[in-house]
This record gives C-alpha cells, sequence and structure tokens, in this order.
C-alpha cells in the first residue's frame, strides 16, 4: 500500500523573475511521476465529496484511479464525458473552492490535486491523435449565440447528440472571454484553438462577425434561417467604471480593454497594429481573477510597479489562490484596504496618480463580506501612469435591446430556469454569465451543457418536422 | 470574407468601397457602422456605413487614409476581400418625421448622408445636406446627394465651389431663414471639431442636433469601454448608446483629447507600414 503523503505534490512552475517578462505559461504542468504520485493520494471514497463540488459532476475519483494505475486513455474518456473543456478548466477552475474544497483528505493534510490532475490528463489527451468524428444524424438544426465557454460546451454536447449547430460569434475569433481575457500566461491560446479544432472536428460549424441582436436578430434564426432551438450564452462582457472624477483621462481603462488589446488584438506583439501604453506604474483597481490577470500583464508589458488597489483586505478577494501567489512572486504589490478617490491629472489630460483612501472593515454587508469603512484624513496619492479598472462586469445589451419578449432581471442578467436554462422565450435557453453575471468558465460549462440536454428533451419530444 | 465589388477613389486620399456583404446591407439603417480588420494582427477599425443596397446585398462605406490600417483599407481594390466585416453596430438615427432635416457632413463624413439622407426624403421630409470641403477637388458625394435630398448646400473654405465660407456659416444663415430655411434637426458627421462647431451654432437658437462620435474602439460590441464619451455629464459607450448624441450634451474637450491617446504608436505604426512597403518594393 503506497503512502499517502500528507502534502500536494507542487505543480513545477517557471521561475518568477523569468516569467514576469514573457507571455509563456507559468505552470508547466505533472511529470508523469508527479503525477502518479499525486493520483495515489487520492482516498477514492465511498462517498465521494469532490464531485458534488465540481459544477459538471466530473467522476473524479474514478479518473485520478485510472491515471494511478496508467491508463490515460480511459481518465481522458472519462474526465471529457463530463467536462468537454478539461484543458481550460484545469487550468482556470477555483478548485480550492470547489472540487478541493471538501476533499476528505482536507480534514488532516492538503487536498487531492485535482485540477492539477485534470490538466495532466487533458494535456496527455492533446498529445493523442484527436478521437472526435462529426455524426449529424438529427434533422432540427440549433444555433447557440457567443463562443464562449458556456456556447462551446453547448455546441459540443449538442453536435455529440447528432444536431447540427451553428455557433455565431461577434468577434472576429472564438473563444470569448477565454480569448479576450485570460492571458496566453494563463491559458495560452494554442489550447483553446485545439479544443475548438475538436468541435469542428465534430460538425460544429463557427460563424465569426456575426452579432446577433444586430446583424441578424433572434427571431431572424427560427423565421429567416430555419432554427429550431437557440442557445444564448453572450456573456457578461460590459465593463463597469467607479464613476470617480478623471476617469476619462487618458490612460484609464477598463480590465476589458486593456486585456482585449493585448489578449484577442495581440498588443504584445511588435508586429500587430493595435497599441497598448504601459507606463511605469499601473494601479489595478479589483481583486478578482481579471484584476490578477491585469496586473500581472502590465508587467509583462514592461512596467516596472504593477499593484492591485482593493478598498477590502486580502481575505475578502476574489481571486483563485494560485493567481494571488503568482502575483506576490512576480512582485505584484498589494495595497489592501485602499479604496481610490479620484484619478489625478499630469495636466496634460494624463493620468499621473490615484489618489485614495485608507479604509477598516466593519460588519457584513450584502454581500457577507465585511464592510470597508473610510479612515478620516487618510487620503494620500499613489503615483502611476495607468489605472486599470477591474471592478466587474455586466451582461451585454445588445441582444436584449432588439429582442422582445426576453425577459431580464434588475441587473440585465437573462432570467432563465435553473436547471434548463430555459428563457421566456419559447425554444430559447441560456447560461453562462449572460445568466448568472460575472462567474466563473466552469459554471458556464455546466450551463451550456445542462441546456443542451434541456434542448435535445425539448427537441426529441416535438414530433418530427421530417 | 467579404468581397470588394469596386472601389472609387474620391479624392487622393479619400476612397469608396462597395463591399458585398447581404446581411448587413438587410439589417443596416442610417447612423450605424460596421468593425473592419483587413490582416491577421490588424486592428478593429469603427467605419460608418454611408450605404446600403437590400436588394443587391451591398453595403458601401468611404474610408480616408488617417493610419496605418485605413492606408492598408485604401489599397484594396475590386475583387480583393476583406479579412473581418462585423456589423451593424449601434443605434440607429431616429428622427420624428415630417420636419426639415439637415445634414451637415464635413470631409468624407459626407459619405454617412447618402444613407440618412435617402431615408428621411423617402419618408417626406424634407431635407438638406450642407457638405464642406476645403476645396472643390475635395468635396466628395455632392452628385450622388443630389437627387436624394431636396437640397445640397455646398461650401468650400477658399470658395472654389459653392457658398464660400464653413458649413457653420452656411447653417447659421439657414437658421436665420435663409435659403432652403431653418431646419428642425441638424444631424452633423464630420471631424470632431466641425461637429463641435455645429453645435455651438445650434445650440443658441435651440435647434435639436444629433453628432456620429467616432471614438477610439476595440471591440465595437460593448466590451472595452474604450470608447466612452461624456454626454450630460455620464459616461456613454459610443458603439451600443451611441454613436450619435445630443450635440449639446457631448463633452467635446474630453472626447478630442481622448482620440488623441495614440497618437505616437499610430505615428509609429504608419513608420513600420511605410517600412514594411519599401520592403516589400524591393
Amino acid at each position: 500500500m503506497p503512502v499517502k503523503r500528507a502534502e500536494k505534490t507542487t505543480m513545477p512552475v517557471r521561475e518568477p523573475v523569468t516569467r514576469a517578462h514573457d507571455f509563456m505559461e507559468v505552470n508547466e504542468g505533472y511529470t508523469v511521476s508527479q503525477a502518479g504520485f499525486e493520483a495515489e493520494r487520492c482516498l477514492r471514497c465511498q462517498d465521494p465529496v469532490c464531485v458534488g463540488g465540481c459544477p459538471v459532476n466530473v467522476p473524479i475519483p474514478e479518473f485520478i484511479h485510472a491515471v494511478a494505475t496508467g491508463d490515460m486513455a480511459a481518465a481522458a474518456k472519462m474526465l471529457r464525458s463530463a467536462n468537454p473543456l478539461p484543458a481550460i478548466c484545469g487550468r482556470v477552475c477555483p478548485q480550492e473552492s470547489q472540487c478541493e474544497a471538501d476533499c476528505s483528505m482536507t480534514l488532516r493534510f492538503d487536498p487531492v490535486a485535482i485540477g492539477h490532475l485534470e490538466r495532466y490528463v487533458a494535456d496527455w489527451e492533446r498529445t493523442q491523435p484527436p478521437n472526435v468524428e462529426a455524426k449529424i444524424t438529427r434533422q432540427e438544426k440549433v444555433a447557440v449565440i457567443g463562443a464562449g465557454p458556456s456556447g462551446l460546451v453547448c455546441a459540443g454536447e449538442l453536435a455529440r447528440q447528432g444536431y447540427p449547430v451553428t455557433i455565431y460569434e461577434a468577434l472576429h475569433a472564438p473563444g470569448g472571454v477565454l480569448r479576450y481575457g485570460i492571458p496566453e500566461f494563463r491559458l495560452p491560446k494554442a489550447i483553446l484553438d485545439w479544443e475548438i479544432g475538436l468541435l469542428k472536428a465534430m460538425g460544429v460549424e463557427i460563424v465569426c462577425n456575426v452579432i446577433i441582436g444586430k446583424t441578424l436578430t433572434l427571431d431572424d434564426l427560427f423565421n429567416r434561417m430555419g432554427y429550431a432551438a437557440v442557445f444564448i450564452g453572450t456573456g457578461a462582457g460590459l465593463p463597469q467604471f467607479l464613476g470617480i472624477p478623471g476617469e476619462n483621462l487618458n490612460g484609464v481603462m477598463s480590465a476589458n480593454e486593456f486585456l482585449t488589446r493585448i489578449n484577442l488584438m495581440r498588443g504584445y506583439d511588435p508586429e500587430a497594429d493595435t497599441p497598448v501604453r504601459v507606463g511605469r506604474r499601473v494601479a489595478v483597481i479589483g481583486a478578482g481573477n481579471t484584476a490578477m490577470d491585469a496586473v500581472r500583464t502590465s508587467l509583462r508589458m514592461g512596467a516596472e510597479e504593477a499593484m492591485i488597489v482593493y478598498r477590502r483586505s486580502d481575505k475578502e478577494m476574489s481571486a483563485r489562490v494560485e493567481e494571488y501567489h503568482h502575483a506576490i512572486e512576480e512582485g505584484v504589490k498589494f495595497h489592501w484596504l485602499t479604496n481610490p478617490l479620484e484619478v489625478i491629472d499630469d495636466g496634460s489630460g494624463w493620468v499621473s496618480g490615484l489618489k485614495c483612501q485608507k479604509m477598516k472593515l466593519g460588519e457584513p454587508d450584502a454581500s457577507g463580506r465585511a464592510r470597508p469603512i473610510p479612515i478620516e484624513g487618510s487620503e494620500f496619492v499613489l503615483p502611476v501612469e495607468n489605472v486599470v479598472l477591474a471592478i466587474g462586469t455586466t451582461p451585454n445589451p445588445l441582444l436584449t435591446r432588439t429582442t422582445a419578449g426576453l425577459n431580464t432581471n434588475k441587473k440585465g442578467c437573462l432570467v432563465a430556469d435553473e436547471q434548463t436554462g430555459l428563457t421566456s422565450k419559447s425554444l430559447v435557453f441560456a447560461g453562462g454569465d449572460a445568466v448568472t453575471g460575472a462567474a466563473t468558465v466552469i459554471l458556464a460549462a455546466g450551463a451550456g451543457k445542462r441546456a443542451a440536454h434541456a434542448i435535445h428533451e425539448a427537441l426529441a419530444s416535438a414530433p418530427a418536422s421530417s | 470574407m467579404p468581397r470588394i465589388i469596386e472601389t472609387r477613389q474620391l479624392t487622393p486620399v479619400t476612397k469608396l468601397f462597395r463591399i458585398e456583404a447581404p446581411l448587413i446591407a438587410a439589417s443596416a439603417r442610417p447612423g450605424q457602422f460596421v468593425m473592419l480588420r483587413v490582416r491577421e494582427g490588424g486592428e478593429r477599425i469603427p467605419i460608418t456605413i454611408a450605404d446600403y443596397d437590400r436588394e443587391a446585398g451591398a453595403l458601401t462605406i468611404v474610408v480616408q487614409e488617417v493610419g496605418a490600417t485605413t492606408k492598408r483599407v485604401c489599397a484594396l481594390e475590386a475583387g480583393d476581400e476583406i479579412l473581418d466585416v462585423a456589423g451593424p453596430l449601434g443605434g440607429h438615427i431616429e428622427i420624428a418625421p415630417g420636419g426639415h432635416v439637415c445634414g451637415v457632413g464635413g470631409g468624407f463624413g459626407s459619405a454617412a448622408l447618402l444613407c440618412l439622407m435617402r431615408a428621411f426624403t423617402a419618408r417626406g421630409d424634407k431635407t438638406t445636406a450642407i457638405l464642406g470641403a476645403r476645396s472643390k477637388d475635395l468635396l466628395i458625394l455632392a452628385d450622388e446627394l443630389r437627387p436624394l435630398c431636396t437640397n445640397v448646400e455646398v461650401c468650400t473654405d477658399d470658395g472654389s465651389a459653392g457658398f464660400k465660407g464653413f458649413v457653420t456659416q452656411r447653417l447659421a444663415q439657414m437658421i436665420d431663414g435663409d435659403g432652403p430655411g431653418r431646419p428642425d434637426h441638424v444631424v452633423a458627421i464630420g471631424p470632431m471639431a466641425m461637429m463641435r462647431a455645429v453645435a455651438e451654432t445650434t445650440r443658441g437658437p435651440g435647434v435639436k442636433t444629433l453628432v456620429s462620435m467616432d471614438p477610439l474602439m476595440v471591440d465595437g460590441t460593448g466590451m472595452c469601454g474604450g470608447c466612452r464619451v461624456n454626454v450630460g455629464g455620464k459616461a456613454k459607450f459610443a458603439c451600443v448608446d451611441g454613436p450619435c448624441f445630443d450635440a449639446h450634451e457631448v463633452d467635446f474637450d474630453v472626447a478630442m483629447r481622448r482620440n488623441k491617446a495614440y497618437v505616437k504608436e499610430e505615428k509609429k505604426a504608419l513608420d513600420r507600414l511605410a517600412c514594411m512597403e519599401i520592403r516589400e518594393a524591393r
């Protein structure tokens, strides 16, 4: 019986001093022996709580056991049957608050590194010839709006059921936030391209540069184009601003703009045309994953000093622990309990500083997190040339503004059934951030998958059209 | 990829393109724009829709060479394909019917008056297009606009054609009752300085005025917020809330400053393009 180690097998990472200046992936992935050791740590519980913690219920003990026995093909098959984007989720999921949170090992030791093993299996799978084929057996066409995580997963599941699926993407390349938002050093585009390649091999058609709600309406999809059902996965892409003085100065941008210029538009590439100007010092406001992505990207774009400014403390930050640790290692500075009040003009319309106020924590607020309270007389100015706002996004109104009968809530999120994703319009389903507001890749993937099954049920139960 | 059906050089730096884009042509409305990309690694740039022909499935745009990307666009000819064309984006111009609508076009901004004037004339509005240019040879699309409007007023700085002076001077005369008379609505499309001058001309007399803002954009779909314009003290996204706003509410100072955010980088991109052209020529 192998000894169960108390500690998680550490993920090999590239040296902070080198990696903080390039865009290559930070995590290097387990070696065969590391994966084997880590897989052996799994207790294979009778009642695996980890599975319940996973939004798509990956059969975790089973796939890990397959890794331990060296049956990689079986591990890959099990993983993919539950999670259509394993190489992506293995990299970007907040495992510490999902599957790994309740791992039985945590009673006394570190949890099993489920995420690292997921990535290991998915990366192994990419070295193999793709094991998919297009089997279109159904008559009813389905349209998917948005090629982000929920749309890709929904399309993949429907294609697997034999439906002809077309994804309509507004931008010039598919992937949604996986392409414009998450940086290369966390999720290499080659992995995204590989996953999208699999979908295409399964017969999914992806049409870029078509904005549903503008180029075509939702009703056009049914009436003119003959689709039998529609899935909306348009995400939450509209950036929020603080509304503080100086926010329109040159050098202030949303994290979405900053990351899109660099990721989607390849701003890091000297041959690309989209300009990005990163000053010597960059302040990123917010402490979620997007904030961490933006602040670490600033370093890679040449900033000498990159800092997080957050009005609460590190306890309340929503970023993944791994990103936070990586950011610390790379030299990111953290100004906790610091509230931005005003962006300071250098006299020519550009940013010269960020005026802030120190905060202290009070009683929990509506979000359940401690409410930050300003400390009188604590104002100070951080000298910076850029201010990047990563304080959240809301759903894009392009589709809902032009579609009658599609209900949204006060926050602009689509109203959809929690289980099926059915919206207020017949045969129109929705999932992901467009429904929940900004959340995680895996929650979006789970919603896309559930909606695909609901669409199948709705179409299969209807009398055949041919 | 959308194919270019025909091109026409309007001035040495301005070119008209008719593009095969049936879906966009079918849904386009006056005032909207498209996003364009011409090469891998290239920028996405917003271009106002000049005209559309739903039956032929054709979209007309007019592009002026100002930076590296527009230079690349203007190098394209009939038969060439454009890598990406997405749209129509933004809201369309809505004006209550039955009045006198005056479209003011400065420079290549006159192009966007084509579909605008046609639509308002067709529904029975009295329409006037005021076209401005430095001199006669820089004036564009006057002949095309004549059959689409009730009146066309031409203004040149040097007096080589039509009224000698700025579009705003002619507009002020009209507001005072001269020529086609006082407009009920003004829509100004052109350089920021011209649009601001139009706003100032109509503010006093209280003529409702829309301006078509062209801030820097990355995606054009509401995602980046780079195109925010200060309208009535509130930040509005030109791509989803605009691009046309009440001229008397727009903060032009901020808008003009924001549009200059990347002048250095744009100059560099132009230099790089010039180097590439020299390399290719060799």
